[in-house]
């Protein structure tokens, strides 16, 4: 594993403008900034005409590394230490998961908990659960 | 006009979570690695990104669901359910072994592919299949019933 930095005030602003947007989204929007019901809506079937709103939005998150480094001329460390199968494994789980309990981090633990969702509780509850179980099983269990 | 207003949100979402540390996966890891307490390699960043991104949420969200209507749709969406049913356990469940293997949940994910990171674009493709797929079954499983509470997503 890598080590990484204990960064309160850093995060803390980070998490400042993660529930910026997600104030913004909803003041113009209407929409709850739930990343993995606007990815998974990215894909057919389609209920409604939100297709292009829901890309931009996504294009925003993919392009704004792209951004600071224009800007910055770096981007802070990125380790992913997960070679391709456990990605791959992964990635089906976090995206099958995600839609079948309505949400993900964003959608349930940050706008759901904002709203004292009890579901969105239980959901947050959960993941963090099974989301500790597993580091502990992959790092600890050798 | 609103699709590029969308698009600044996105932004603004991206760089939140690139300050706050979030788009780095070994950080994430690091935070849920309780083992990591009495070693001292636990990073308690995350709990930060959490406890300011509801602060602001909580507070937005009390002021803007106050006005008739949003700036660009005809009404707020905001999800009505409210019972327990094992899906609300179970989605997530899976959800966070994900998120433990890889480190990533879907919107850091994102951000990541802004790297370049060909790890990232595995991932990202791989969650996408898994989101089709548990819509499709979704889908399969309602259409036998007669009440059909359909999409999943619909919260």
């Amino acid at each position: 594993m890598v080590a990484t930095p204990f960064t309160p005030i850093a995060s803390l602003l980070g998490g400042a403008l993660i529930g910026l947007s997600a104030v913004l989204l909803m003041w113009t929007a209407g929409r709850i900034a739930g990343v993995s019901g606007i990815v998974a809506r990215l894909f057919p079937p389609y209920e409604d005409r939100q297709f292009a709103g829901r890309l931009a939005f996504a294009a925003g998150l993919v392009i704004a590394p792209i951004l600071v480094r224009l800007v910055t001329g770096s981007l802070p460390a990125q380790t992913i230490a997960a070679a391709t199968p456990l990605l791959i494994v992964a990635g089906l789980l976090t995206g099958f998961g995600a839609v079948w309990g309505s949400g993900c981090t964003s959608g349930h633990g940050v706008c759901g908990l904002s709203r004292l969702s009890v579901r969105s509780l239980v959901a947050t509850i959960t993941f963090m659960a099974t989301g500790v179980a597993t580091v502990f099983a992959m790092r600890h269990w050798s | 006009m609103a699709i590029l207003v969308q698009f600044a949100i996105g932004l603004i979402f991206g760089l939140g979570l690139i300050v706050s540390g979030m788009s780095n996966p070994a950080k994430v890891l690091n935070f849920l690695d309780v083992g990591g307490i009495p070693r001292g390699t636990w990073d308690a960043s995350l709990a930060f990104v959490m406890a300011g991104a509801v602060a602001v949420t909580f507070v937005g969200f009390s002021r803007v669901l106050k006005l008739a209507r949003p700036v660009f749709a005809d009404r707020f969406y905001i999800p009505t359910r409210r019972d327990i049913d094992p899906n609300i356990i179970t989605g997530p469940a899976i959800f966070g072994i994900g998120w433990g293997l890889g480190g990533f949940c879907p919107g850091p994910a994102l951000t990541a592919l802004g790297f370049g990171s060909a790890s990232a674009f595995i991932f990202v493709v791989a969650m996408c299949a898994g989101m089709v797929l548990a819509r499709f079954i979704a889908q399969l499983t309602s259409s036998t019933r007669i009440v059909a509470p359909t999409d999943p997503l619909e919260t």
